[in-house]
């Protein structure tokens, strides 16, 4: 626990390490859900390729909107974006740094579930097992067109009667999967190296606009944050003020409605503050039902001038 | 507990230390991949080199790289390369000293990987299976076989459940004798690595040393300044911002006073320090008014002189220090005049 605190506080140290935080999360997350999931190939001429395609494409999908929902700055950058111009110039510079660096962080996990279903293969094998030339592989050369695309069909499901321990189909499942390895790992190289040249040419891309656009998006984040802060203790205080507002109209009603208050107890507020003049049972009871049916207006400007 | 938190600070006390730390998380990351990688080699002729190789050289690329793009001092290098001189000189040995040392720790996590490659023997087996020595290893009375055939045959080794060549060579024997070599030359890999980086550490200090202590200092320098000037940057950004919503808020404030029909009987000095926080806001119409106007109207990025805090010390803003009575003079005279 004390590990996951400290964790913890060191990602909220600064918006961009929380958001790096969840980034990180959500593609171990999306490891974990790959592991998790069992993938079971139809085995079916026609079901196969939209199984293993959608299996391959669908869940990024899920993840990319995740990434965008989770990221606290794709709400700023809306509000930032939609706002009126009011009397604040809009600078488009800020809102496409803020916009870039969102769907960066976003493209995280949907990448590291495609790169690992394409090392893992079972995908691959699944949707293209159908299409494969018959010729190339000994064992289906003897069989009709329509036999031989429901034998190779049937060649990812492993524990199928006819195909258990038939060479081609472990020809056709081993030649598949290579393919679909060396495809993962052409597109972990060619990402990285895209994100390398990214990082090095960065700087030779006018540098200080982009300092001022990160500056810019920090300052928006954090105003947003100082101005919900300012909101909830305001609304703190209202709260405060009006309940006390009510509580005090109610010892009124009440000392209105009896007259069989004790005489020097008036003058002693300060000590039965907590309790504010309710005393007895059906004074609280009045006041609870006071307080639900008829709650009192969102308006202290009374109690603020007493 | 308390010793991984040390472990924690300590790896946190500087950039060096942190990237030494995100090195060993990367290296060991390399090996739980490798485990994790479910080697399959496609034992057909021309696939299998081709496979072997990839897998031995291309993760390692790829880890080389990652090590540059997860360390953040690569944009402050390729900044401090690229930036305009200014007032201040360039130094190129600092920019060298700062490449090197992050290349040196890119390079654990691929010394890593292709140590465990080569010392579990899988990749070069499937690599080379089709050089195997037949004539040396193989059985005396083989069947002669083309060309072709031998190397389908021979690329089939890796695989053990399709192999059939058991009477041209014994797939155990085949698969010893390469595993062998693979682990010598991994073993041969890891004592060139080590030796290579004892010699690097012990002697440099033989060469040009001053150069090197100035190289390292300049280099921490420039990495700290950095960090302070974003530190700086957020802190400014952050009181910018609180004036900011401050202004916003008195400016409703006033705004409101001056459409009021009736001005509030007493002197709003008597109300205490709990009306002051209630930003002069106090029913809900206002609140909504104030909401709207926030997200309609912003205030402009311009702070007025009056309400700046003083003595924070903001040379760099150009205002001339306030007296540290005069606004709240300014203010209550605004107000007993309401």
């Amino acid at each position: 626990m004390e590990r996951f605190r400290m964790i913890f506080q060191y990602f909220q140290s600064s918006s961009e390490s929380v958001m790096n935080g969840i980034c990180g999360l959500l593609a171990l997350a999306s490891v974990k859900m790959y592991t998790s999931f069992d993938f079971s190939c139809p085995c079916l001429p026609q079901y196969n390729m939209a199984y293993g395609l959608g299996v391959m494409f669908i869940p990024p999908v899920i993840l990319f909107l995740c990434g965008l929902i989770l990221n606290r700055q794709s709400l700023v950058m809306l509000e930032e974006w939609r706002r009126p111009q009011g009397r604040r110039k809009k600078d488009l510079a800020v809102i496409r740094y803020m916009c870039s660096s969102i769907m960066q962080r976003a493209m995280v996990a949907p990448v590291v579930w495609i790169v690992v279903t394409l090392l893992d293969g079972k995908c691959l094998i699944c949707a293209f097992s159908s299409s494969m030339d018959p010729e190339k592989f000994v064992g289906f050369a003897n069989a009709s067109p329509v036999q031989v695309q429901q034998l190779l069909a049937k060649v990812p499901c492993k524990d199928n009667e006819l195909l258990r321990n038939s060479t081609s189909r472990k020809a056709v499942s081993r030649y598949l999967r290579c393919c679909s390895q060396a495809l993962g790992w052409s597109i972990l190289l060619i990402l990285i190296i895209a994100a390398f040249l990214a990082c090095w040419l960065r700087p030779c891309f006018n540098q200080a606009a982009l300092l001022q656009a990160r500056h810019w998006s920090n300052y928006i984040d954090i105003e947003q944050k100082i101005f919900e802060e300012t909101c909830c203790e305001h609304s703190r205080l209202f709260a405060h003020k009006c309940v006390l507002h009510f509580f005090e109209s109610m010892r009124k009603e009440i000392k209105l409605h009896s007259f069989s208050l004790p005489r020097e107890g008036e003058g002693a507020e300060g000590e039965e503050y907590p309790l504010r003049g309710i005393t007895d049972q059906n004074q609280v009871n009045k006041l609870l039902k006071t307080w639900y049916y008829e709650k009192p207006p969102l308006d202290v400007s009374q109690a603020t001038q007493r | 507990m308390d010793k991984f938190r040390m472990i924690f600070q300590f790896f946190q006390s500087n950039q060096e230390s942190f990237m030494n730390g995100i090195c060993g998380i990367m290296a060991l990351a390399s090996t739980q991949m490798y485990s994790a990688f479910d080697f399959n080699c496609p034992c057909l002729p021309h696939y299998n080199l081709a496979y072997g190789l990839g897998i031995l050289l291309v993760p390692p690329f790829i880890l080389f790289l990652l090590g540059f793009v997860l360390n953040n001092n690569i944009s402050m290098l390729a900044e401090e390369w690229r930036r305009p001189q200014g007032q201040r000189g360039k130094d190129a040995a600092v920019l060298r000293y700062m490449f090197c040392s992050m290349a040196q720790r890119a390079m654990i996590a691929p010394a890593v990987w292709v140590s465990v490659t080569l010392l579990d023997g899988k990749c070069v087996t499937c690599a080379f299976c089709t050089s195997v020595p037949v004539e040396t290893l193989g059985n005396a009375s083989h069947p002669r076989l083309s060309q072709g055939e031998m190397q389908r045959v021979l690329a089939r080794i890796p695989c053990k459940e399709i192999y059939n060549g058991q009477e041209l060579i014994a797939n155990e024997v085949a698969v010893r004798y390469l595993r062998c070599i693979s682990q010598a030359l991994g073993w041969c890999f890891v004592l060139l690595m080590t030796v290579m980086a004892f010699l690097v550490r012990s002697l440099r200090p033989c060469f040009s040393q001053a150069a090197f202590l100035k190289s390292r200092y300049w280099s921490h320098y420039i990495d700290i300044e950095r960090k302070l000037f974003d530190e700086t940057c957020a802190e400014h950004a952050r009181s910018f911002a609180k004036v900011c919503i401050q202004q916003f808020f008195e400016g409703m404030n006033t705004d409101l006073v001056a459409t009021r029909c009736h001005l509030p009987r007493k002197a709003p000095a008597d109300a205490g320090e709990a009306a002051e926080k209630l930003l002069g806001i106090t029913d809900q119409g206002t609140m909504n008014m104030a909401l709207k106007s926030w997200h309609r109207c912003k205030p402009p990025l311009n702070l007025h002189p009056a309400a700046l805090p003083t003595g924070n010390g903001w040379a760099g803003e150009g205002q001339p220090p306030m007296h540290p009575s005069a606004p709240r003079r300014e203010t209550a005279a605004y107000y007993s005049w309401v």
